[in-house]
């Protein structure tokens, strides 16, 4: 079973890294650039054919490690 | 005092932060593994050393502070000994849960490695006894992860009840923006849990312990905890 866990910075958060990209976007010429959030994806093969019992590893492995949920958000999917 | 430092793969100031509490208490300091489960016994101190434990992967110190040895500390400190995180340190500290907050990139994306200068807020603590309070000492820093940032209620909660022990300033002690060269809230160097038993710190004070490193105004920390240390015993 083949997951994806999203972790993102929670909205309010300054975020440096992002803020270079965009700027570095921006003097390339990309167009119509407004903003730039820089987050992580973890692709993740999971043992578990049920969907409910990944969902809940998955759930885990963000909570205790993949995310640090004082600043923040992660989105967890199963894909296939 | 009997300390015991913290080893993780990829830190590097753990020999330093030996020294100095050697230099300070004249006991040898234990080095302490991260697979082991318990501290050696009569441990007074645990010191979390900085460096880039697993290469900064993940985040500064995420996945040491999933190391096993990471819950024999959380018990020693739930028993109120007392443990100091330096630099790599203090983001373990941060990532374990045993400081609120986290260290984020500092503002301006730069590493910053140089002397700074801090103002030592209270002297009425087991940390910074060996100051007065209001003294500025200098002393060097080393990271690009520096920046400690809050939510607004918990810098409140650190604010009133004067768990902000160490912060930037000017070698005047003016705390300003200029001197805030990571942009942390408050210009907060370092600070301790709500019990104060658990300190945390990004500049390094084991660095400015002796003459030949030309500067000494570091000892004082270490000085204190040993003092502390002896009036407690």
């Amino acid at each position: 079973m083949k997951a994806r866990v999203t972790v993102t910075l929670k909205s309010g958060i300054l975020d440096p890294q992002g803020k270079a990209i965009e700027g570095a976007l921006k003097s390339l010429g990309v167009d119509g650039i407004a903003s730039v959030r820089q987050g992580k994806v973890f692709d993740i093969e999971l043992a578990a054919t049920d969907q409910a019992k990944a969902e809940a590893a998955l759930k885990a492995a963000a909570d205790r490690l993949l995310a640090n949920t004082v600043i923040e958000n992660y989105r967890v999917e199963v894909l296939s | 005092m009997k300390s015991a430092v913290l080893v993780f793969p990829g830190i590097n100031r753990e020999r330093d932060m030996a020294r100095a509490l050697k230099l300070a208490s004249g006991n040898e300091t234990a080095m302490v593994w991260h697979a082991e489960t318990a501290l050696p016994k009569g441990t007074d101190l645990v010191v979390v050393p900085g460096g880039f434990s697993y290469g900064d992967y993940l985040r500064c110190g995420a996945i040491a502070a999933r190391a096993p040895v990471m819950d024999a500390v959380r018990d020693f400190a739930a028993k109120g000994g007392l443990v100091l995180g330096v630099c790599n340190g203090f983001q373990i500290l941060c990532e374990s849960g045993l400081l609120p907050g986290v260290l984020m990139r500092n503002a301006a994306l730069k590493f910053v490695c140089r002397d700074v200068h801090m103002r030592v807020e209270r002297s009425n603590t087991p940390f910074t006894r060996g100051y007065n309070a209001g003294q500025v000492i200098r002393v060097p820093v080393a990271h690009g992860e520096g920046n400690y940032e809050a939510d607004e209620e918990t810098l409140k909660r650190l604010e009133g009840d004067g768990r902000v022990l160490y912060r930037y300033c000017s070698p005047e002690g003016v705390v300003d923006e200029a001197s805030n060269f990571n942009g942390a809230a408050n210009s907060i160097a370092g600070i301790v849990n709500e019990r104060g038993n658990v300190l945390g710190m990004m500049p390094h004070p084991e660095n400015h312990v002796e003459e030949i490193m030309g500067c000494t105004d570091g000892r004082g920390l270490f000085a204190g905890l040993v003092q502390h240390h002896e009036k407690a015993a």
